[in-house]
């Protein structure tokens, strides 16, 4: 998603883009979210900015591409479970509205008139209109074909596509130059030369950044979801408790798990969420889905007859800080990154992709990209350096 | 009927836990009970016998049963075996997940799912022989939705277990040796069958003059077949497929094509033909989602199926998981049946601590004829492998994914402008195969639509954590403490 993104802002800023992924388009932990929009879960700071910022962008992409990428506009809603919980609730949103966030108290009898299927007895909540959710697959392959047909009708592109498509192709080494620079990558079958490489390999990114002889801890946290069988409208929202935000937020390698419930427009709800650090694990956890099944149906009680068809595995790219990788890095001119986006990726793509294009056409980004420098975790270049073109 | 001769000790794990009561299963836990092990054996159906061996229930009140069946004499000394065992036969369970390792496996089932309230439930067992068998390969056309077209299997099974005809005038088509055996119980239980419309020839089999002369039994099978089709005025054509059912509530006629070497709809040989119901299906599956999820490794088929890899003990690529019949290539109830004993004494020898295979006369004796009965059965799935032509008679407006209503327009686009090249990332962008059957349905057609006419190729062998739904308040109602699989700190 992250990488459509920044195919599509680079192109529409004129320059040319070549999109290269061992896989196909959504292959990787796109395929495997949820699509959340959201800034209710983030408190005050760099990536609540790079939230916000990105919830316009999608509002616009939304209006321009097709619908089929299922842009929906449908809120959060977090719900606390104890007094003491809606009051932290009450001072997190407060905070958060602080900087520029949407965000109502609900009080206990108001739940039912935006969930009519809550769990009755709850304290209270908080509604946060702006959180909104897309078909991540559907807009990630969207944006790229948005990304393609860029810049069309100008003479120039006419013999030149302004984007190319290179699935089922693996990055196998990067391109220098005698400065140092980057000059391209390598891939299976032959050379792409291109004076910018950005790495938007997600949770697969410090793999790529290795290749460039620079560390960048990127690591895998593990998620599942459940799917249930297609529902009327039985939950609007995207409804979660309290504790999401602290599990978010948290360092732990443990399983952590809160329950966060949402109907789609395709009519299955989808059920999470769980955070734990097993690497590349994909073996099914009976315990997961237990605690899943609890916490979804202690929110929602009508949930308990309804039927999962299926469950799907993630990997979230989470780097130590829980902050993304953005921008040129400082250890090897040309190359830039983009990747680390944890359980964000989809919804911080947009202000991700922008940010990318201007720092290539040499702009200002729209906002501060300081805390998201690649270098943050050790500036010293590590182990063999790129191999020389 | 839960027997207890051999069940283990509560809390203790049963030597051996056989997913799938058909012909495979059966064999391997009678087998394996034999030998000693303690042996739970779990079925979706409350009757034994598998989708090969539907048999009415008792209130239907048949006499001869076995009337519609060959074989049926091997079944019922099945039958007899596991009821002087001390299988713990567990009916009624819907296996969902398998979970653990080698030596320490769960087996998640849910029961009472049919009427009751749904329960789960977990059985733990040193080895897993997963015997879960074969579904009905389809390629859509279309009309293939209207009531009145059913499963060529599905035709049978109705058959078999309610003495049920689709209709009266059955039209019987697709491709592979089943559609014979069909069209030959439906006549012989007094349907009018005008055609039989095979997709290939049946003269490839004689490429495979060797692996026939070695069989002789399937060539007796044929002769009964083609005997009963004789008697009963069917005609076989060969070469040919329906390419559109025609009606409004029902099916009233279909469309048949003549068709090339690569099953393209020959020009100007289209005919009509008259019908109230369409038995079609395009040979069988491997049904290996438990496998697939355990990590078991695949391999392509020759006619465009994913199978299990196994060994020369029938044990799959993850070690402590075995597998005998279909999962491993479809082969028919005899080679089952001797898989899964071969399984079954493979299985035993692990548990005694032995790490070679046995080599006993038995063991050597049923490998033999395991490998003779593979050749055949690869011999008839090249006859009849699906040619890359077939999408020529798939308009863009046809349903493809029955459940989530995606065309095969829709397929097609998302393949062509949204970069999609396989299976797996149509369905991403499609929803084909999201809904109900989970892709079982239409895997294979999407499969050959993303693959662009690059000729047929097996659906992804995905990762599928739910063999069957499963309510949330069953997996909420698991057991916390001894879930295995629980995730460690690292």
């Amino acid at each position: 998603m992250v990488g459509a993104a920044c195919a599509y802002y680079a192109a529409q800023a004129g320059l040319t883009v070549t999109v290269i992924d061992r896989g196909p388009v959504a292959g990787g932990t796109t395929g495997t979210g949820e699509g959340n929009l959201l800034v209710s879960d983030k408190e005050p700071g760099p990536e609540l900015e790079l939230a916000l910022l990105s919830v316009q962008l999608w509002h616009e992409l939304a209006a321009s591409l097709p619908s089929a990428i299922e842009y929906e506009a449908k809120g959060g809603l977090v719900v606390a479970s104890s007094d003491d919980g809606l009051r932290a609730l009450r001072g997190f949103a407060a905070r958060q509205g602080e900087v520029g966030v949407t965000a109502h108290e609900v009080p206990a009898d108001g739940l039912g008139e935006l969930e009519p299927h809550l769990s009755p007895g709850l304290p209270g909540g908080i509604h946060y209109p702006q959180d909104a959710q897309v078909q991540p697959a559907l807009a990630a392959a969207h944006l790229l074909k948005a990304a393609a047909s860029q810049g069309r009708n100008q003479p120039r592109s006419r013999s030149r596509p302004r984007l190319r498509l290179r699935l089922g192709e693996e990055v196998t080494g990067l391109l220098t130059g005698a400065d140092g620079a980057v000059r391209g990558v390598r891939t299976a079958t032959g050379e792409v030369r291109a004076p910018y490489v950005v790495n938007a390999a997600g949770t697969w990114g410090g793999d790529l950044a290795k290749l460039a002889g620079v560390e960048l801890p990127v690591l895998p946290r593990r998620g599942f979801v459940l799917v249930t069988e297609p529902l009327p409208r039985v939950v609007r929202r995207k409804v979660y408790a309290a504790d999401y935000v602290a599990d978010v937020a948290s360092g732990s390698a443990a399983l952590q798990t809160s329950a966060v419930v949402e109907g789609t427009a395709a009519g299955p709800v989808l059920i999470g969420s769980s955070r734990e650090r097993v690497g590349f694990d994909r073996s099914l956890s009976t315990e997961v889905l237990r605690r899943l099944a609890l916490g979804a149906t202690a929110l929602f009680p009508v949930l308990a007859g309804v039927r999962v068809m299926r469950t799907y595995t993630g990997f979230r790219p989470y780097l130590p800080d829980h902050l993304p990788a953005i921008g040129p890095d400082p250890r090897l001119p040309g190359l830039l990154h983009a990747c680390g986006h944890e359980g964000a990726g989809v919804g911080l793509a947009p202000a991700t992709g922008l940010a990318i294009a201007r720092c290539l056409t040499g702009g200002e980004p729209p906002v501060d990209i300081a805390p998201f420098a690649p270098a943050r975790f050790g500036p010293e270049p590590l182990g063999p350096g790129p191999r020389a073109a | 009927m839960p027997s207890s001769a051999s069940e283990p000790p509560a809390s203790q794990p049963y030597d051996l836990a056989v997913i799938g009561a058909g012909p495979a299963g059966l064999a391997g836990a009678v087998t394996a009970a034999g030998l000693g092990l303690s042996v739970a054996l779990l079925d979706a159906s409350e009757h034994v016998g598998g989708q090969f061996y539907r048999h009415p229930a008792a209130t239907l009140g048949a006499v001869r049963p076995e009337a519609l069946h060959h074989d049926w004499a091997a079944f019922a000394g099945l039958r007899r075996g596991l009821e002087a065992s001390g299988v713990s036969h567990l009916a009624g369970h819907h296996v969902w997940s398998v979970t653990g390792q080698d030596g320490d496996w769960a087996v998640h089932a849910v029961t009472g799912s049919d009427g009751g309230q749904e329960r789960p439930v977990r059985v733990r067992a040193r080895a897993l022989l997963l015997a879960t068998g074969a579904s009905e390969r389809q390629l859509p056309f279309p009309g293939w939705t209207l009531p009145g077209v059913v499963g060529a299997g599905g035709a049978q099974a109705m058959l078999k277990s309610g003495l049920v005809l689709p209709g009266r005038r059955v039209v019987v088509a697709g491709s592979g040796p089943l559609l014979l055996a069909v069209a030959g119980s439906l006549a012989a239980a007094g349907a009018r069958v005008p055609a039989v419309v095979e997709a290939s020839g049946y003269l490839r089999y004689a490429r495979h003059p060797r692996v026939l002369a070695t069989n002789p039994y399937k060539l007796v099978e044929a002769v009964v077949h083609g005997g009963a089709l004789l008697r009963h005025r069917v005609r076989p054509l060969p070469r040919s497929a329906v390419v559109a059912a025609h009606g409004t509530d029902r099916v009233e006629a279909v469309t048949v094509a003549r068709l090339d070497r690569d099953w393209r709809p020959v020009p100007g040989s289209r005919r009509r033909i008259a019908c109230d119901a369409l038995a079609v299906g395009h040979g069988l599956a491997p049904q290996i989602d438990l496998a697939t999820a355990l990590g078991c490794a695949t391999r392509r088929t020759v006619d465009a199926t994913a199978a299990l890899v196994l060994g020369d003990g029938q044990e799959t690529t993850v070690s402590g998981v075995w597998s005998a019949g279909e999962t491993g290539g479809v082969g028919g109830s005899r080679l089952a049946i001797v898989e899964g004993e071969l399984a079954a004494l493979a299985i035993a020898s692990r548990l005694d601590g032995q790490t070679e295979l046995p080599q006993s006369r038995r063991a050597v004796r049923l490998r033999r004829g395991r490998d003779r009965m593979r050749a055949f059965a690869d011999a008839m799935a090249a006859a009849h492998a699906p040619a890359p032509g077939w999408t020529q008679w798939l308009p863009d407006d046809t349903d493809v994914c029955r459940c989530e209503e995606v065309t095969a327009g829709r397929v097609r686009e998302a393949v062509t402008d949204l970069g999609a090249g396989d299976a797996r990332t149509v369905k991403l962008l499609t929803r084909a195969g999201m809904g109900w059957c989970q892709g079982r349905m239409c895997g294979a057609a999407v499969a050959c639509l993303a693959a662009r006419g690059g000729g047929p190729v097996p659906p992804p062998a995905e990762r599928r954590p739910f063999a069957v739904p499963v309510t949330l308040g069953a997996l909420a109602g698991l057991d916390a403490d001894a879930a295995p699989g629980n995730p460690t700190d690292d």
